[in-house]
């Protein structure tokens, strides 16, 4: 209705307008018993699904972290207290663990999305083959991590085809993943290599939203390369920068699979990880609840990096 | 529509190349060129090996053939491969736990997300933010704690465990909460008339889900069934630790465990071919729907 609400003289409804509002309102209430039932039929799968699988676990995760509870156990967990935690802040190879996976995020989150978005610079124009650039840089995404650990696990050999790129330079490279000072390092530039496709396509999307004006606005105004990427570019992909940062960032707490396929945690547990940690404790030692202990340590790392990242940008959600 | 912003895969706006000097070109050429080397040598490097013996594989290293197929070619690593491990077995097991969780995901996570997005019912505000408070948790922070619980769980024959099953490797996977989520934004910008129109027909809420709803969501769909692809196929954490029986093993435990059993690079090099160009083919076949659908998933901010 265009009628303005608090108009000094309000129109009474018409005839026409009261029989039509009393069939829909009808047709509402026949519509609202047959919504509820087939709502139950549409949701009620996807819903027990999560909760059996997703919201239980959860609420496991911080219940079982109090308990010994074993994986396989003819007793059913017994209330412990704080004890897994007392354990587990007493055991240097957690700190170690976690040591090594907070060094792990605070290089891999920078150096990945920083990347990423030289690529992305680089691939965001009009020229003649640039979609074939954007699916090879793409293509390790695609591959499996358990692949790219073995590949590189080669890769890496002493003797092997890295080295002796280097060595066409003269440089003398180690035993990366035997050293324990250059193994995690190893790993992580490997880890970028895989991933970076994935996120320089997120800058990508980025990057087109920005109105093509703001671009000429700033060509008017004798705006140079560097000028326009940190006056228009950089401020405007400020959403997008959140979102990259957050997902590295939790990918980068998660580092398991790498580790396992490639060093086992090793050298002189220089690569061991929380979650690497959690699952050897968990799965091979079978402590569910020393390892859902683990598990929570992790939870509140990510946890904590997406509240601070929310809250860094609040600004942008609240005038949203 | 909602994919109008992610449309990376169409042709790209020149913001940043609009009047650089023909040097600055060239040279952003040259990288672009560099860079094409770092992603794709690896992997033709793992496609060379994987036709070589180690022995040539290591002689190679130091030159360019290491990215040629030369010298002692042969594809016998690929039938040593099929003489140590059934890894057809394998296979087969990904190709169908990959389609189940697909499969059965693009049905039960749309149909929940319909109900949520066109229908009205108590309780419904609820129901979605519970479904989207559980995407800030990682699949690790629940995974050990999962182990035990579907060890617990009542099994379809009566027994008890789901450990060491085909089922435990993929219903935990079908129900995911950002593909609802996906589909929730998707259905939400579709017109709500068609549906009273419909309802006017007498068409059933089922009706309107199946013959009117999916068949308009065409990019929903191609989304959802991209972004829950790969996950799939590379699952490799969970069925690590809920499956030990060796015909049961997906490919990617398949290639650890196999890894682990030999020391010739070739022979690994051959499985991971095997088990990675479809995966490629595939992907450079849909490419522009991978790229969309990848970039789709960053909306979300």
């Amino acid at each position: 209705m265009t009628q303005t609400i608090g108009a000094a003289h309000p129109e009474p409804p018409t005839v026409d307008q009261i029989e039509k509002l009393s069939l829909r309102q009808w047709r509402f209430t026949k519509s609202k018993q047959s919504q509820r039932i087939a709502a139950a039929w549409l949701v009620t799968p996807a819903c027990a699904l999560l909760l059996i699988f997703v919201i239980i676990p959860i609420v496991l995760t911080f219940v079982l972290a109090f308990t010994n509870a074993k994986l396989i156990s003819p007793t059913g967990p017994q209330f412990v207290g704080f004890d897994n935690f007392a354990r587990l802040f007493g055991d240097p190879l957690f700190w170690k663990s976690l040591r090594n996976t907070v060094l792990f995020a605070v290089f891999v989150v920078p150096v990945q999305a920083g990347l990423a978005l030289v690529l992305a610079l680089l691939i965001n124009v009009k020229i003649r083959g640039v979609n074939f650039f954007r699916t090879v840089y793409f293509l390790p995404v695609v591959t499996s991590m358990v692949v790219v650990s073995l590949l590189w696990k080669l890769l890496y050999q002493p003797n092997g085809l890295i080295n002796n790129f280097l060595a066409v330079f003269g440089i003398d490279g180690p035993d990366w993943l035997g050293n324990p000072n250059t193994a995690l390092v190893s790993i992580l530039v490997m880890s970028v290599w895989q991933g970076v496709g994935f996120h320089m396509v997120i800058w990508l999307s980025g990057l087109q939203t920005i109105p093509q004006d703001m671009y000429e606005a700033g060509a008017i105004d004798g705006a140079g390369n560097w000028q326009r990427f940190r006056y228009i570019t950089w401020p405007a992909l400020r959403q997008t920068r959140t979102f990259i940062l957050i997902t590295i960032t939790i990918q980068a707490f998660a580092l398991f699979t790498q580790i396992q396929v490639m060093t086992q945690g090793g050298p002189l547990d220089s690569t061991s990880t929380i979650v690497y940690q959690a699952v050897r404790v968990g799965f091979s030692l079978q402590q569910t609840g020393y390892a859902s202990a683990l598990s929570l340590v992790f939870f509140v790392l990510v946890l904590a990096v997406s509240l601070v990242q929310r809250y860094l940008t609040r600004d942008k959600d609240v005038k949203k | 529509m909602t994919q109008a912003p992610t449309r990376v895969a169409e042709t790209a706006v020149a913001p940043q190349d609009k009047a650089p000097g023909a040097g600055l070109t060239v040279w952003r050429y040259v990288v672009r060129c560099l860079l094409l080397l770092v992603f794709a040598l690896p992997l033709l490097f793992m496609l060379m090996s994987s036709l070589k013996p180690d022995t040539q594989i290591f002689r190679d290293v130091d030159s360019i053939n290491a990215f040629l197929p030369v010298g002692d070619v042969s594809l016998s690593n690929y039938t040593a491969v099929f003489d140590k491990v059934p890894f057809w077995r394998f296979l087969m097991n990904s190709v169908i736990l990959t389609t189940l969780t697909v499969g059965l995901g693009l049905i039960v996570n749309s149909m929940c997300a319909f109900g949520l997005a066109r229908l009205k019912f108590r309780g419904q505000g609820i129901v979605l933010g519970v479904i989207l408070a559980t995407l800030i948790v990682p699949f690790e922070t629940l995974a050990l704690p999962l182990l035990w619980w579907v060890n617990l769980l009542p099994y379809f024959d009566g027994s008890v465990g789901w450990l060491d099953t085909y089922e435990v490797q993929f219903i935990p996977f079908i129900a995911n909460a950002f593909s609802i989520y996906l589909f929730y934004s998707y259905f939400d910008s579709i017109p709500k008339e068609l549906d009273e129109a419909a309802k006017v027909d007498g068409a059933s809420w089922f009706t309107i889900y199946r013959k009117i709803i999916m068949p308009l969501s065409g990019p929903a769909v191609a989304t959802v069934a991209i972004l829950t692809f790969l996950p799939a196929w590379n699952q490799y954490l969970w069925p690590l630790m809920a499956v030990q029986t060796e015909s049961l093993r997906p490919v990617m435990v398949g290639i650890d465990y196999f890894s682990q059993l030999t020391t010739n690079w070739g022979q690994i090099m051959a499985y991971a071919s095997l088990i990675t160009i479809p995966v490629l083919v595939v992907f450079i076949a849909f490419q522009r729907s991978f790229i969309n659908s990848i970039a789709s998933s960053g909306v979300k901010g």
